[in-house]
This record gives structure tokens, sequence and C-alpha cells, in this order.
């Protein structure tokens, strides 16, 4: 599912690395309304988004309709280095998916 | 500290949505344990949205930091860093106590993560924001006022 949603930067500094992840996703909360219908936009929202390390999954975020649109995320761990691979993967509530990988820095 | 996915909630679990990634391949089987905390998000209140955490008993720990606006001119996107030095934290949690379903945010940190988070969420008008970690079989909070002047949950 090549859509793209998903820049990734992972760069070692020191014994940590950080990752930090952009995704293009409307996070829609269900709560708006079409201002010309009147109906109410249904949710469509990222639920849950996976962050492997080497194919290790280290990192998971649970997700509901208030995080923002157009997701930022960042953490930080120990045990990477150069030339790693950070493999980011989200599923949201209709089931839509996206990937992404990327070597550390 | 084991991989596998795990269940720090005692609510129930959603598995439709989780059944077409499945097929895709793109979380295996094995992953999906502790699925999406659907009784969580779904809290509309603190004390309901912490017991579903499993996180009821959380204490009030001055050892971690909610890095946020102290004023939020845009409702929809606030900036959010959560950082502590509690060792062997496996969860990170943000709640907006004011949101009609306060959980926001829980996130899942293996053994060799920092206690460290960053994100941006949705608060609906001023609020505090709690930040819960739970490590060692323990819960601790902290919380930041926020001052919201242009609401974000699109209501």
């Amino acid at each position: 599912m090549a859509k793209n949603s998903i820049k990734i930067k992972a760069k070692v500094k020191g014994e940590k690395t950080e990752v930090k992840a952009l995704i293009k996703h409307n996070m829609e909360t269900g709560l708006r309304k079409n201002k010309k219908t009147g109906e109410k936009i249904p949710a469509h929202f990222i639920k849950e988004v996976k962050c492997e390390h080497n194919g290790k999954t280290i990192f998971t975020a649970n997700w509901g309709i208030a995080v923002s649109k157009n997701p930022y995320l960042s953490f930080k761990f120990t045990g990477g280095k150069k030339g790693d691979t950070i493999a980011i993967s989200w599923v949201d509530n209709k089931g839509d998916t996206d990937s992404r990988s990327t070597k550390v820095r | 500290m084991s991989m596998k996915r795990r269940t720090f909630l005692k609510g129930t679990f959603a598995t439709g949505v989780l059944s077409v990634a499945v097929g895709t391949g793109l979380l295996k089987p094995s992953d999906v344990l502790a699925a999406w905390p659907e009784s969580a998000f779904s809290s509309k209140d603190m004390d309901a949205a912490l017991s579903a955490l499993g996180a009821s008993g959380a204490s009030d720990s001055s050892n971690i930091k909610i890095k946020a606006p102290d004023i939020a001119e845009n409702g929809a996107v606030v900036p959010i860093t959560i950082s502590t030095n509690i060792s062997g934290v496996n969860a990170i949690s943000v709640l907006v106590e004011k949101n009609p379903q306060p959980l926001a945010a829980s996130f899942e940190l293996g053994s060799n993560l920092d206690g460290y988070v960053s994100t941006r969420i949705k608060m609906g008008k001023t609020s505090n924001v709690i930040a819960v970690v739970q490590a060692g079989g323990k819960s601790y909070k902290a919380k930041k006022m926020v001052k919201v002047t242009i609401g974000g949950c699109g209501g």
C-alpha cells in the first residue's frame, strides 16, 4: 500500500537514537459536520502505529480521535546505530494501512 | 523484558479492524495480543479512563515533565512532550481532562526506550493535560494546565 504518508527521521545522538515521524492523515474525529449537508463527517483516524528497529517492535502508539491531523510522533531509544533500519506502520479505523522504513543516520 | 504486546488493560479489546491488518500481513497474528484499548478510549471521564488503563491508583510524581504551551492558540494542534526519569517505563498515556473522551493517546515502550514521547493532540477547551507513566507494575501521574483560545475538537 504505497501511500507515501509517512516521513521518518532517525538520528543517532550520543548513546541514543531519536526517531521523528510525520504521518499524513486527516484524523477525522467523527464530530465535525459537513457545512452544506449538515451530516456528520465519519470518524477516520489512525488507531495504531507500530515502530520496529531492525525488525523488532520497540514502540507502539495507540491513538484516538484526539490526536491532531497529520500526526507527529517522536521517541528515543538506546542500542541503535547508523545504518540500522527503522520501520513505521499504521492502521486506521477503516482498516487502511501504510508503512515506511528508513536507515538510521 | 518480553517484546510481546503487553496487556496492561482490564477492559475489553477491539478485534474487528485489526483482523483486516492481519490479513494484509502488516500486523502478524502474534502481534495482536494487546489490541487497541477500546474501553480506555471511549471512557468519558478521567477516573474511568485511568481505570481502563489499569492506572487507577496512579500516584502524583514530580519525576514526570510535561512540556506543553501555557496557552494554545489552536486547540486542534497542541504539541505535548512527556519525559520522565522513572526507570522501567512500559507505557506513557496522555489524557485531556476536559475532552469528551479524556484519553488521547497511549504509548507502549520497549525496554530500551527512553521515558520520552512527543506528539500533538486536540483539546476542546482549557484543561489539564495529564501524563500517566506505568513502570514496574506501578502508575504515576502529573498534570499541566493548558489554556486553549480556540477549541480543537471540531464539534
